[in-house]
């Protein structure tokens, strides 16, 4: 049996579409294999996990609130993964934002801002989330442009540096000294909280600047010059060269965007959903943010989209780790089945497919 | 320092060094061949949780390093499938096998956590093994490190010496080329890609039968990424892996000790040490040598047979 792959000359746009959508489907049924063959119903699995988090207001709200940090980290990684440049440290700059935010909360607390007034700490503690983040991502940025150094490994072992560093201060320097040495930091006060939407509801401030993210990149990428050379360069790197474009510039800006959104999503997650420092502050969102990227086609809009899908695998996962006792491996498992049924349906939208038997041709 | 505390740290270093020599020589012949396969995180953790259970279920690591080296070879044809069949990106599929890798490991091993075997047996030949200073260093290791070092020998004969590693290495460096010669790329990088599985199967059931002995989720911390920097240390060429892989281990005992002896340094500083001493590591070969100059020149591109 031979397969081949013909080039698509034309691509429709209910593909574009149904793929993704028929790639979720396939890894819904996979997963359920895997569920079947764990010993558990996989149509209650399935209602546990896609169906019963969407009947309830606040669990509603919990999937927004998990699609936050998701969707404004794969928001930059679409930057990244368009310009064909492979940034898989996002969970590093995350740890690294939330961690610099939550310092500046740690300092003022109690104390220096009762003169001044508190409304400045927020914004500042975004803002450094957001600085430091693309600080952080410049290390493998600027190792790939002056020493063409391989950005997929150093950026990922940065995670485990940011990881321990973390662990390091949350255990030490950060540690709230009145805690009877538990290894987390103060709560912190209100006025370095990320403000609830509404009195009494889940949803925090993080949610607006996620959507904000989403709609500024799609209107660089719609409308802005940057957003064109951005995917020239990932497409057709010579053109993008003949046309003009710095692709060292183009690596370093990449860079600071997708390690700025992340260390935005990072101080989001802490100064909204947390309120502290704690030892490990990410579930992987670094990580499945990437499935994200890919689920949402690397478009702004579509990520969006797919944030709020993972959101739910996250939400249904810790309900079906009560009500079937399935380990949370299994969110990240199918995560990974998700990511691969995307890649190969992606396939199916540039290709048509041929089986022949051997020998035909 | 006298000479059995000596041996005894030269010790350690073989056992910290051969999980991450068996896989970065598998990552070799993979990247030889022209893939890039980021999964061997993932492949090398499954072998891990497998190779337990196998060798709990039979009561044989021999049995076990099987498993082990199966559900790489599982996994790596998965990988296969995407990124050499169905065209797809290798930097994203790798991920993605990582991601599932690390998942389904949790799920296989839930039920070996918190229990102990014995570790793998030693050679023990009389006489030999008790020699001072060498004689449990090269006559008293388990089966693990003389097939490490038997592979390498036979990777670096079939790259460099026979006419299918010729081949192996032409695909990898222009697929189009290899082709036009009636070479059959896709399935020459299956098999790669294969080996490559069963490689990092194999580093990860030797993680959990010798060098712990036992499971624990996420016990391969990193090590698969690290055997992917190793390769890049050592410019493509198998027992330069070794010397990596050594140098390497060495500097992981070392810190070990350091912290033995509290220096007074923060232990998480300590834990960091590999992954920054991997990111040095890249840098002062990128100082030296010119541009991945030694990287085979179709790594990573997908190649889609024209008809």
């Amino acid at each position: 049996m031979r397969i081949d792959l013909e080039p698509r000359t034309n691509r429709s746009p209910a593909l574009e579409i149904g793929a993704p959508i028929a790639a979720l489907v396939a890894a819904i049924l996979l997963g359920g294999l895997v569920v079947a063959l764990l010993g558990k119903s996989p149509t209650r699995a399935f209602a546990v996990y896609f169906i019963e988090p969407l009947l309830a207001g606040w669990s509603l709200q919990e999937i927004a609130v998990k699609a936050c940090p998701l969707v404004l980290i794969a928001v930059g990684l679409g930057f990244c993964f368009r310009a064909n440049i492979w940034n898989i440290g996002a969970e590093g700059q995350f740890v690294v934002g939330g961690l610099a935010g939550g310092w500046l909360a740690i300092a003022t607390h109690g104390g220096a801002h009762q003169t001044i007034g508190g409304w400045w700490i927020v914004p500042a503690m975004l803002l450094l989330g957001a600085v430091c983040g693309a600080v952080y991502a410049m290390i493998p940025a600027l190792l790939k442009v002056w020493l063409g150094v391989s950005e997929i490994l150093t950026s990922l072992m940065l995670v485990y540096v940011a990881e321990l560093l973390l662990d390091y201060l949350v255990r030490g320097r950060l540690r709230d000294p009145k805690g009877f040495n538990f290894p987390q930091s103060v709560t912190f006060e209100d006025v370095a909280r990320l403000p609830f939407l509404a009195q009494g509801e889940r949803l925090h401030a993080g949610v607006v600047i996620a959507v904000l993210a989403v709609i500024a990149a799609h209107f660089v990428f719609a409308r802005m010059r940057f957003g064109f050379a951005v995917r020239l360069t990932g497409e057709a790197p010579r053109a993008a060269r003949f046309a003009g474009f710095n692709d060292r510039k183009l690596t370093l800006a990449v860079f600071a965007i997708s390690g700025g959104l992340a260390g935005l999503a990072g101080i989001c997650e802490v100064a909204g959903q947390i309120g502290q420092l704690q030892p490990v502050i990410s579930p992987g969102y670094g990580f499945t943010a990437i499935i994200v990227a890919f689920l949402g086609r690397l478009s702004p809009v579509g990520i969006l989209v797919a944030g709020l899908v993972l959101a739910l695998t996250y939400i249904g996962g810790e309900a079906a780790q009560v009500a079937l006792k399935l380990p949370n491996d299994m969110t990240r498992a199918f995560q990974g089945i998700l990511l691969m049924c995307v890649l190969a349906a992606d396939t199916f939208t540039r290709y048509k497919i041929r089986v022949s038997r051997t020998g035909a041709t | 320092m006298n000479a059995q505390l000596f041996e005894l740290v030269l010790l350690t270093i073989v056992t910290a060094s051969i999980p991450l020599v068996i896989a970065a020589l598998g990552e070799l012949v993979t990247e030889r061949a022209g893939v890039l396969n980021l999964g061997v995180e993932g492949m090398m953790i499954v072998g891990a949780a497998l190779g337990f259970a196998g060798a709990w279920a039979s009561g044989s690591t021999l049995v076990g390093a099987l498993c082990g080296v199966a559900a790489g070879m599982i996994l790596a044809a998965l990988f296969g499938l995407l990124t050499i069949v169905l065209a797809v990106n290798q930097v994203a599929a790798g991920l993605a096998l990582t991601i599932f890798g690390v998942g389904l490991s949790g799920l296989l091993g839930a039920g070996f956590v918190g229990l102990k075997r014995e570790g793998a047996p030693h050679l023990q030949l009389p006489g030999l093994s008790d020699l001072p200073f060498v004689g449990k260093l090269v006559f008293g290791e388990d089966a693990f490190v003389y097939a490490a070092f038997l592979l390498v020998a036979l990777a670096a004969y079939f790259l460099a010496r026979s006419r299918a590693g010729l081949a192996l290495r032409a695909i990898g460096d222009n697929h189009d080329s290899a082709h036009a010669l009636g070479l059959s790329v896709r399935g020459v990088r299956f098999l790669a890609v294969l080996f490559g599985g069963a490689c990092a199967g194999l580093a990860g059931a030797y993680l959990s039968l010798a060098y712990t002995p036992f499971w624990a989720p996420g016990m391969t911390a990193g090590r698969g990424w690290i055997a992917l920097a190793l390769v890049v240390f050592a410019s493509w060429k198998p027992w330069r892996v070794v010397l990596g892989a050594l140098l390497f281990g060495g500097a992981t005992v070392l810190q070990l000790h350091a912290q033995a002896a509290s220096l007074g340094l923060p232990g998480q500083l300590m834990s960091a040490t590999p992954y920054l001493a991997t990111i040095l590591g890249l840098v002062v070969l990128s100082l030296g040598a010119r541009r991945n100059s030694a990287a085979p020149a179709a790594l990573g591109q997908v190649f889609v047979p024209p008809r």
